[in-house]
């Protein structure tokens, strides 16, 4: 460990106090973990002051361990739910709670999140920082769509809270559209306001296997058919750890709802095999854990008419082994272990059908080089440094080369 | 400024180009009437690249601009002044297409709200997002505003349904944000740019999400006692699960003003509170079932009756009303207020008993017609402008019922939008830290501020206003 590092060390010590954890990574690269909001914007004015690097972390592995950084600045000390209202259908949680705990937490008070982000147990944070919405975005929107306001520590430390608690608010820039999906390029997310749904009354998965293009098809024809399902998702043999590939359909609501749905859909896609309701949950389950166990995540934004091609294009670059589509949702995601130059040429070809490819995670080397959003428009590439300079204006947030 | 005018006339020809007269007087206001300020001149663009041009001529000249769709805004967004020109756009009202298989539409951003729908009907598809002016406002201004609806309960706002947006920097420069099936590419700049009320730039084509027209719908009709009873049978609809399409109040000044005209819609005028809920969904069965339970948990929450109306001309005849309530509350008095403020679901009650007060104290006859599924209220206050001390009552009985909201947990605005109208508000919810990175934020789309300056962020309430606050951060 060298001396400047147990300077750094020191400083972020005598700053918090009591009040967060500091430690070090098995790299030697300080690490702390504040337990409020107030104690995170202290460390990023320090560091803004001192000119220090530091990475954002939930804790989960979700942000690369292996960006250079002088520090690493986590959420883990930010896990309290601190509310729940039931009758107004929100909540407020701080970033570094796992997805786990927070679920439990609301199913406490009957409500649901209709979240199932691919990835174990990971923290709220990075789920929003990442934007990372499984297959209930076929029914319910992406994880944007479910931020009501949120606290951000900008890159120089200032406490920024947009939004609010309410379910509908225009007061002010969207400030938190701007934070969710972002990859932490505009400071840590700390806390969030988050909009609930009531815990659905019924709650039903179908599926059926087949072979790709067949099921797509069925997808097609029971999005036309019926009820916008909550989840309608085609998974590849290596998600499921079946044989062949997967259309699941989940559906929920009141009994009544459900009922019929499942009627319209069974008359439209023959045999769908209705999952035990553990079974059902277990199914989920595995197909968000499997989604994201490659060291590389990602995924394009493609129309319904172009998911076949889509996923043509990532079979043809990378391989079919571990690949989802989010029928109505328009994503189709991937994960496995790819190169850079691999997934150059992809992002490159997915570029020309104006699919845009994000990689969520990969090493430090492969993200460095390609970025999580690989080359802007024309003229956003501007925009979007000019953005970063207001939330980061010495740049004390690690973040690929090239994205601001 | 005479120089720029006649370059703005070069680019858009003679005839759309307003200079004086009546013609500046329609665009001195929007559908707030406490706001009266002509601009310095107005231009009519007819396509998106002679929108380039005139931004480019203001831009080089340093003249402050105002992009302006229908005029209906209700906080003073679309209002210039002396020294700044409107640009109106109207013109650019073309759907460009309309992509069934993937359920989407591209449009100009002067296409009127409903009209959008009119055409896609034959679908089976619509543009969900349904503000109660959609007969006259459009696609651009619901962008900027972030407009929402009585159907934006279950269906949500403009932001969830705007995928790709053709945007002039207000320096003139043309860029594409988001993309076609609405993933941003990086940060999200759609969501940012939604509900940023004309100062981040000028939208010229605007790619929104379309969703299938649902087969069968159910409206139910309760009315109440008590204003109490209809803001918890509220809650206890939510609570139940069964997410209705819309869920919408009127209390009894409001009733009586509706039935008393042209849209009477048959609600009961000796009722303190009628609650509207509507539930739809592709089977007729889950659909009845669904209000069937609805009107039971309406009806144990002290509801004197329901009626469930089915047929397509009886929930006409039940929506009218509602859909009119500003038109025929504009027609009781020579002036309204029509105000917007969201509470917590659970907090209606009491606001609703708070706002009443409020009334009484200041002498204002003031009926609430709003979104109550969202806790976005809206009460409406009836006025005579000629009248100065009326003015000011209504001023502080407006600044009054804001103050409960927000003291309630809420915020100033669920929809309309901060504009000019609600600036000094905006300090109650956001502090200076918060409002300082918005301004900055802004700065980013517009480093030299010409695109529809002075609205939405109190420029001395930011942070280097105050005594002992940190100096700005550079800003490009
Ligand atoms: C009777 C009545 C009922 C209403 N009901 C509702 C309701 O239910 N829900 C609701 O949300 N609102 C409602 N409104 C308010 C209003 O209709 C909405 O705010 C609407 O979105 C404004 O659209 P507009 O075309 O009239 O915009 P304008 O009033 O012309 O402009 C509004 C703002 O948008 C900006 N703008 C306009 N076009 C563009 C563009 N292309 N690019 C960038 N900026 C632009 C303007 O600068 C201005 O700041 C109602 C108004 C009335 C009068």
């Amino acid at each position: 460990m060298s001396g400047a590092e147990l300077t750094i060390e020191r400083r972020v010590r005598s700053l918090l106090g009591p009040d967060g954890v500091v430690d070090t990574n098995p790299a030697g690269v300080p690490r702390v973990a504040p337990r409020t909001t107030e104690a995170c914007a202290l460390i990023l004015e320090a560091a803004a002051s001192h000119g220090w690097h530091v990475r954002l972390g939930g804790g989960s592995r979700w942000t690369s361990d292996d960006a250079p950084a002088d520090l690493t600045l986590s959420t883990r000390g930010l896990t309290r739910v601190t509310r729940v209202s039931p009758p107004d259908l929100m909540a407020t949680a701080e970033a570094g709670i796992r997805w786990s705990e927070l679920k439990r937490a609301l199913a406490d008070h009957g409500a649901w999140l209709p979240w199932d982000p691919p990835g174990a147990d990971r923290s709220l944070g990075s789920i929003i920082a990442t934007g990372t919405a499984g297959p209930l975005r076929s029914g319910f929107g992406s994880v944007r769509d479910h931020l009501l306001g949120l606290t951000l520590v900008t890159g120089d430390g200032r406490i920024v809270r947009p939004g609010g608690q309410v379910v509908k608010n225009v007061a002010g820039f969207d400030l938190t559209r701007l934070a969710a999906g972002s990859f932490g390029a505009f400071g840590l997310i700390t806390a969030v306001h988050l909009r609930l749904r009531s815990v659905p009354r019924a709650d039903v998965t179908l599926a059926r296997t087949g072979t790709r293009d067949e099921l797509l098809q069925m997808a097609f024809a029971i999005r036309d058919a019926g009820e916008a399902p909550a989840a309608l998702e085609l998974a590849s043999p290596g998600i499921t750890g079946g044989s062949s590939w997967t259309l699941a359909l989940r559906l929920v609501g009141s009994e009544a709802a459900v009922h019929e749905a499942r009627r319209v859909a069974a008359g439209t896609a023959g045999k769908l095999e209705e999952l035990a309701p553990a079974d059902g949950a277990g199914f989920w389950n595995t197909l968000a854990e499997n989604a994201a166990r490659g060291e590389v995540t990602l995924r394009l934004g493609v129309l319904p008419a172009g998911l076949a091609d889509a996923l043509d294009l990532v079979t043809h670059h990378l391989d079919e082994e571990c690949l989802t589509a989010t029928i109505a949702g328009g994503a189709v995601r991937w994960t496995g272990a790819g190169s850079a130059g691999q997934l150059r040429l992809l992002r490159a070809a997915a570029a020309q059908r104006e699919l845009p490819l994000t990689i969520e995670r990969a090493p430090w080397d492969i993200l460095s080089a390609l970025g999580h959003f690989g080359a802007y428009r024309e003229g956003v590439g501007r925009l979007v440094g000019s953005l970063r300079r207001v939330f980061d204006p010495t740049g004390v947030l690690v973040i690929p080369a090239g994205e601001g | 400024m005479s120089t720029v005018l006649d370059s703005l006339s070069g680019i858009v020809g003679e005839r759309w180009v307003r200079t004086a007269g009546p013609a500046l007087d329609t665009y001195a206001s929007d559908g707030l009437p406490t706001i009266n300020s002509p601009p310095r001149a107005v231009v009519i663009p007819g396509n998106r690249d002679e929108v380039i041009a005139v931004v480019r001529t203001l831009a080089a000249a340093n003249v402050p601009f105002v992009a302006r769709g229908a005029g209906t805004g209700l906080s003073g967004g679309a209002v210039g002044n002396d020294a700044s020109v409107v640009i109106a756009l109207t013109r650019l009202n073309r759907i460009i297409s309309v992509d069934t298989v993937n359920r989407r539409a591209t449009v100009e951003p002067g296409v009127v709200n409903a009209r959008l729908s009119d055409a896609t009907r034959p679908h089976g598809l619509h543009y969900a997002p349904d503000p109660s002016s959609q007969a006259a406002c459009t696609i651009g201004g619901n962008v900027a505003e972030n407009a929402g609806g009585p159907h934006c309960l279950k269906y949500g706002v403009t932001s969830n349904h705007i995928l790709e947006l053709e945007v002039v920097l207000p320096d003139g420069e043309l860029i594409t944000l988001g993309s076609p099936a609405g993933e941003p590419w990086g940060p999200d700049l759609v969501g940012l740019f939604v509900g940023s009320e004309g100062m981040f730039g000028i939208a010229t084509r605007i790619t929104v999400r379309l969703l299938p027209i649902p087969g069968s719908i159910r409206t139910l009709l309760a009315d109440f006692s008590s204003v109490r009873q209809a803001g918890e049978a509220v809650s206890a609809v939510i609570a139940s699960g069964i997410m209705p399409a819309a869920l919408e109040m009127m209390d009894q000044s409001c009733v009586q003003v509706v039935e008393a005209s042209i849209y009477a819609a048959g609600y009961p005028t000796d009722a303190a509170a009628v609650l509207l809920a509507e539930f739809d969904g592709e089977s007729e069965a889950a659909v009845d079932a669904e209000s069937a339970q609805i009107a039971q948990i309406l009806q144990a929450n002290g509801a004197r009756s329901v009626r469930t109306a089915t047929t397509a001309a009886d929930r006409a005849r039940l929506w009218q009303g509602r859909k009119k309530a500003f038109g025929a509350l504009g027609r009781i008095s020579p002036d309204l207020v029509v105000q917007d403020a969201v509470v917590p679901r659970s907090a209606l009650p009491d606001v609703l008993d708070e706002i009443a007060a409020i009334a009484k104290r200041y002498r204002i006859r003031v009926s609430n017609v709003f979104h109550a599924g969202d806790g976005n209220l809206h009460p409406n206050l009836s006025f005579d402008g000629r009248n100065a001390d009326e003015r000011r009552r209504v001023e502080e009985a407006a600044g009054a019922i804001m103050e409960a909201c927000i003291a309630a947990g809420g915020t100033i605005t669920g929809e309309h939008g901060v504009g000019s109208d609600k600036l000094r508000y905006m300090p109650l919810i956001f502090d200076a830290e918060t409002l300082t990175v918005m301004r900055d934020t802004r700065l980013a789309w517009d480093p030299a501020g010409l695109a529809n300056p002075g609205k939405v962020v109190p420029i001395h309430a930011c942070r280097e206003w105050h005594a002992g606050g940190r100096a700005r951060k550079a800003v490009a």
